[in-house]
């Protein structure tokens, strides 16, 4: 009976649970025993011209050990040339997020001007955390305003440019999609612009680094998603061979792809401590990280949904447009994923997306669980509705219609994604039956005909997405069984919740028949595992343990021949018992040998074998259902029933995948209902600390009901895709249309998000006033 | 994250702290629960130079049975009051409302004298103390004084207390006429009240419909002339000014005002 | 102050809050720091057998007082408590970093209230934000925790 689809508890929680784990605040290592701390001073305007730094004051300030600004960066190498006009980009790079660079380049420390509230300007370093506010305080920064670009449209159109030598705040435009022929055919056409809102990913750690530069090595600890990605980016920043550089992933305590290798605060405290000599250490504050950490979302889209009275899709367009905030970090990479998944599981035969990527004075846009899928989804989920209410037909019966039949696969999107396999309409019906769709139109219908105030409503949302889209970079793994019997696993994927620990040695296991208790996990350390891409995307299942899989593959053939070595047998007469984890010839359990023998045989070192898994991406897709309640009179919003199919191939261990489900419903209903960054005219952050960033809590959620589909990938040995960002990505559209189906009976058609009660009351007011009909 | 330097003093009776604060005048500030003041300092919005902490004077920790009110100890915390079986049994909405204040670990910590003191508008006790008419006493370097709960909120974090000035005791007379209600209406939970509502009887007050709790004097007259609860409700954003925030307009605060009074009054009359 | 059932003592300025003087002075970097507005319990230990948030109070109100953390709720023989059992068991915890607060959260409010419904556990841990698990499975780790109190 293998351990491979059975729920097992966790190896990571006994420490966690009883000492905590060791987050870089809390490391006490040697080399950071008497560590500068860092603290940053930071812009508090949106957009400014730097006139002056004067720093003399609080450098005199008690336990500060240097005050530092752009003016001290005299020992950096220039930054790389930008890329020529009409140069190739490297096959792949349009799935690479990168920065866009050039007249865009962000730099460390700002220089001259300063785009967006919360960026750095300069840094103190203190003998002690406390000290460090106090002297911050001490900097006298002048400003001369400019005005502030804050919205779509002023990304647009303004004439005030974050980036003059760029001559706009267009920063790319790709594709027109502005072809009507295909909508004109049509006998139903619905056109509606919608906004998926900004948001901040939160993790409950937010950023921290520590690093040290000692006998020619820089040691860098910080609180990411890729230590080896962040070892080449401290290679390019710094000048610096491979050899001379260890970057270290301890635990992480959240990350949501807004810790992808390192950004430019985290550079610049392994920078201050090469530039001093001290070590140094650095954690944000809540209110720095709600600024100071990429965003998330951030897209306008125009949407246009043309079909057949009786419920075809023939048609359907998203014209995008994306703040990317105060800088292109990850240039069209989010609007492009969102246009290749534009057209979701549907069959459509004609899907044409385009996009506009606009810097604005406000945070930088990088990757938020989901990256650029949630967008489509939600802008397709949303659009179906709307076609769904033009022609008035069921939701359901709508997406049933259209979704790609199971007979297509793999099927060619018009988004320009192949899908690998699928079972769209099978897992609508599952979610359809397991929340008991009829009885709950039923009971809506029943609170309409009496004019309850509290109406329910039931939101649909059928998605697909993309996971490893980097599948083609791979992920590594080195499998070690030592001459105890012990095994250790280096993986090149960095867990922050999704315990790959577990998984891994469960893979381990179950290959090799090596007690879970005897294998040890490791990531997250460049001296370790040199090469490796690190968690995103939701790659590491299939990919890294994947990877795993076939280097423990290899260890047993290795194995093999060692066995039948010692056992003076042919190689194709020796087995392994996975159960007793032992080999032995077949048929004489006397001749058995265990691991620690066998490894011990083969020298000191033991077995060893490396993998590199590279594959393709993979389409996990799923339905997920919500039921609300509103308020009528107030607009407030309860979410009362979740239910889910997410299918994200077989299952390794169900306690993990129904806890990502669990993590993703959250904060996709969150999206829906209480999240949004707001910045003021001016550029200023309105939501600038968790008092009104509303971050949902236990209160507002019921339990989740989950139901089980598996089919299998292809593409892998473990049949897995992903299922880290699936939740977020259905469950914000099932959220929101659950909200504007509760009121669609007073004709409202579209509400965007977060529905908060005022924003559902404004328009139940709107729409009653219209109507003329009291509640 | 850290608030500013300053000194920290330590009271072992009512008269010495308020000799502390009245030593430093306007930059020494009482520290009860400090779930109020701590969160402010940190974020360097308050920067008092000497805090004086009361949080030892079990002499302000108390809920009394005196007859025909309760008096209660300043320095109770919430999570007292809504553990309590007199209040419960005597004003059972204000064992109700402190309830619902923040979160447990927050009740564990944050007094009824720092909540009031403090005099958030958006705040609950404040709208309650003001329902029920309730006296509030003060010690200052002059002396004890009683400030009608109707003098006390004088606007945006302002209270009717003198530099000095430290709340000993709240008394709240028992309610003559049983029915009460309370309608708190959040985002989340844990949130202030966008708008909050407080009955007692035929009494009623407005919380963060103004700079201060408010009583909704046009509810209580047409209530006391006879009004439904949905007649009295349509005056309720009468004699308010409730601002424009990040969570509601001035508009939907004065629709929720006349939705929650109504609602509060409901419920209060088939409590009753 | 008594930590964890040891006395621990230092000198420390006086605007150290109690979460820094507990991981700095006492040495026990489980209980962390997630926000600066009292907002997210991350830092929840308890105070005198009562959850408090840890950074939303002085060491000095601490004083003389008894603190237990995340690393003082195993017994003596490392014997888990309850509630630690359960969030293991029912998946409670991903990354870890909200989890000692939620934990002594959840084992203060199984104090006050042993046999909590659903919907009080859920009201219950509103002081403490989770980013990760959505909550469900920790709500079901206090359940069984309650339960096993309730038959043990």
């Amino acid at each position: 009976m293998s351990i491979l689809g059975t729920r097992v508890v966790r190896t990571e929680d006994p420490r966690l649970l009883t000492v905590g784990g060791t987050y870089v605040d809390d490391l006490r290592v040697p080399e950071l025993a008497h560590a500068a701390r860092v603290t940053f001073v930071r812009s508090p305007l949106a957009h400014a011209l730097i006139t002056g730094i004067d720093v003399s004051a609080a450098k005199e300030a008690p336990g500060v050990v240097a005050v530092l600004t752009v003016a001290d960066m005299d020992d950096l190498p220039p930054p790389p040339p930008p890329p020529e006009e009409g140069a190739e980009p490297p096959p792949g790079s349009e799935a690479a997020p990168l920065p866009l660079g050039g007249p865009w380049a962000e730099p460390l420390l700002a220089v001259d001007r300063v785009r967006f509230v919360g960026e750095p300007v300069a840094m103190v370093l203190t003998d002690e955390t406390y000290q460090g506010e106090d002297a911050a305080e001490l900097v006298s920064v002048d400003y001369e305003p400019l005005p502030a670009v804050v919205d779509f449209d002023s990304g647009l159109t303004s004439q005030s440019l974050l980036f003059p030598a760029a001559g706009s705040n267009v920063a790319l435009t790709i594709g027109a999609a502005d072809d009507d022929a295909a909508f004109d055919a049509c006998e139903v056409v619905v056109e509606q612009t919608i906004v998926n809102q900004r948001l901040a990913p939160v993790p409950m750690e937010g950023r921290a680094t520590a690093a040290v530069w000692a006998d020619g090595k820089l040691t860098v600890w910080v609180s990411t998603q890729n230590a080896q990605i962040t070892r080449f980016i401290l290679m390019g920043a710094f000048g610096l061979d491979m050899a001379a550089i260890r970057v270290v992933a301890p635990d992480v305590g959240g990350a949501f792809g807004a810790k992808i290798g390192a950004d430019r605060d985290a550079l610049l405290v392994a920078w201050a401590a090469k530039h001093t000599g001290r070590a140094v250490r650095w954690a944000e504050t809540r209110s720095e990280n709600l600024v100071g950490m990429t965003h998330g979302r951030a897209q306008r889209q125009h949407l246009k949904i043309g079909g057949t009275r009786d419920g075809r899709i023939l048609a359907y367009r998203n014209v995008v447009v994306q703040d990317t905030g105060a800088y292109p970090r990850m240039s069209g990479f989010l609007p492009f994923l969102t246009g290749l998944m534009a057209s979701g599981p549907y069959d459509i035969p004609t899907v044409q997306t385009a996009y506009q990527v606009v810097v604005t004075n406000t945070t930088p846009i990088s990757a938020y669980r989901g990256a650029g899928r949630p967008e489509a989804t939600a802008a397709v989920e949303r659009a179906v509705d709307l076609f769904a209410a033009e022609i008035g037909m069921d939701p359901g019966q709508v997406r049933r219609i259209n979704l790609v039949p199971p007979d297509k696969f793999p099927y060619s999107s018009g988004g320009g994604a192949v899908y690998d396999t699928g079972e769209y309409v099978a897992v609508l019906d599952q979610v359809l039956a397991g929340a008991g769709y009829e009885e709950l139109r039923a009971e809506q219908a029943r609170r309409r005909e009496r004019g309850d105030t509290l109406q329910l409503g039931i939101g649909l949302a059928s998605y697909v997405e993309i996971t490893a889209a980097d599948a083609a970079g791979g992920e590594t793994a080195r499998v070690v069984v030592h001459d105890d019997g012990t095994a250790t696993v280096y993986t090149g994927s960095s867990a922050h919740g999704q315990g790959h620990h577990t998984a891994w040695a469960m893979l381990l296991h179950d290959e090799l028949g090596i007690p879970m208790d005897d294998i040890t996990v490791l990531h997250g350390d460049t001296d370790l595992i040199p090469f490796g891409t690190g968690t995103y995307a939701s790659r590491s299942l299939q990919l890294g343990g994947a990877a795993v899989k076939v280097a423990a593959g290899d260890v047993k053939e290795q194995a093999r021949g060692v066995a039948a070595a010692m056992l003076e047998a042919s190689e194709a007469d020796l087995e392994l018992d996975t159960g007793l984890g032992v080999w032995q010839v077949r048929g004489d359990p006397a001749s058995s040998r265990t691991w620690a023998e066998v490894a011990a045989h083969a020298g000191p070192q033991g077995l060893a074998a490396d993998a590199n898994f590279q594959s393709q991406p993979t389409f996990p897709f799923g339905t997920h259902l919500a039921v609300v309640e509103v308020d009528t009179e107030t607009g407030k919003v309860r979410l009362i029933r979740h239910v889910t199919a997410d299918d994200a191939g077989t299952i390794l261990n169900p306690l993990l995948v129904d806890g990502q489900r669990h993590g993703g419903i959250a904060q996709g209903a969150a999206q829906a209902l209480l999240e949004e960054m707001v910045y003021d005219p001016d550029g200023n952050p309105v939501t600038g600390t968790l008092v009104d960033y509303a971050i949902v809590t236990a209160a507002e959620l019921p339990s989740f009901e989950l139901l089980t589909s598996e089919t299998p990938a292809t593409s892998n040995p473990l049949g897995a895709k992903g299922i880290g960002e699936a939740g977020t990505i259905g469950a914000t559209p099932a959220v929101q249309n659950a909200v504007i189906d509760a009121v669609s009976h007073l004709g409202i058609r579209h509400i965007d998000m977060p529905a908060t009660p005022a924003r559902v009351w404004a328009a139940i007011n709107e729409a009653t006033a219209t109507t003329g009909e009291g509640l | 994250m850290i608030p500013a330097p300053f000194t920290y003093r330590r009271a072992w009776s009512v008269d010495e702290a308020v000799d502390l604060v009245s030593r430093d005048g306007e930059d020494a500030k009482f520290l009860a629960g400090g779930h109020s003041l701590l969160p402010l300092m940190k974020l360097r919005l308050a920067v008092p130079q000497t805090l004086v902490d009361i949080g030892r004077l079990s002499e302000l920790s108390y809920i009394r049975d005196q007859g025909d009110h309760v008096a209660i100890g300043a320095a109770t915390t919430h999570g007292e009051l809504a553990g309590s079986s007199l209040l419960a049994r005597d004003i059972p909405l204000l064992a109700h409302v402190a309830g619902q204040i923040g979160d447990p670990q927050v009740r564990h910590c944050g007094t009824i004298g720092g909540s009031l003191a403090h005099s958030d508008p958006a705040a609950d006790l404040p709208g309650v103390v003001l329902t029920l008419d309730a006296t509030l006493v003060a010690r200052g370097p002059s002396g004890s004084r009683e400030i009608a709960a109707a003098d006390f909120f004088r606007g945006l974090f302002e209270s009717a207390l003198e530099p000095g000035e430290l709340l000993t005791e709240i008394r709240v007379g028992k309610p003559a006429v049983p029915g009460w209600a309370f309608q708190k209406f959040t985002k989340r939970a844990i949130d202030w009240a966008i708008v909050g509502v407080v009955v007692q009887g035929g009494r009623v007050s407005l919380v963060n419909m103004g700079q201060a709790p408010v009583r909704a004097a046009a509810v209580e007259a047409a209530l006391a002339s006879g009004g439904s609860p949905r007649e009295a409700a349509a005056h309720a954003a009468e004699g308010t000014s409730p601002s424009d925030d990040l969570n509601a307009s001035r508009a939907y605060r004065e629709h929720l005002a006349r939705v929650l009074v109504r609602r509060a009054l409901e419920d209060a009359q088939a409590a009753a | 102050m008594t930590v964890n059932g040891s006395q621990v003592a230092a000198e420390v300025p006086d605007r150290t809050l109690l979460v820094h003087f507990l991981r700095e002075q006492a040495g026990l970097t489980g209980t962390n720091v997630g926000c600066d507005t009292s907002s997210c319990g991350a830092c929840t230990v308890l105070l005198d057998g009562r959850s408090v948030k840890s950074c939303t109070l002085l060491a000095a109100q601490a004083d003389g007082r008894s603190v237990v953390t995340i690393e003082g709720l195993a017994d003596g023989a490392g014997e888990l408590h309850p509630v630690q059992r359960a969030f293991r068991a029912e998946h409670g915890l991903q990354c870890g970093f909200c989890t000692p607060g939620m934990v002594m959260a959840a084992v203060s409010l199984l104090a006050e209230n042993p046999a909590p419904t659903e919907e009080e556990v859920r009201t219950g841990l509103e002081g403490n934000l989770c980013r990760c698990t959505g909550y469900h499975n920790i709500v079901r780790a206090v359940l069984a925790a309650a339960g096993e109190r309730e038959t043990s």
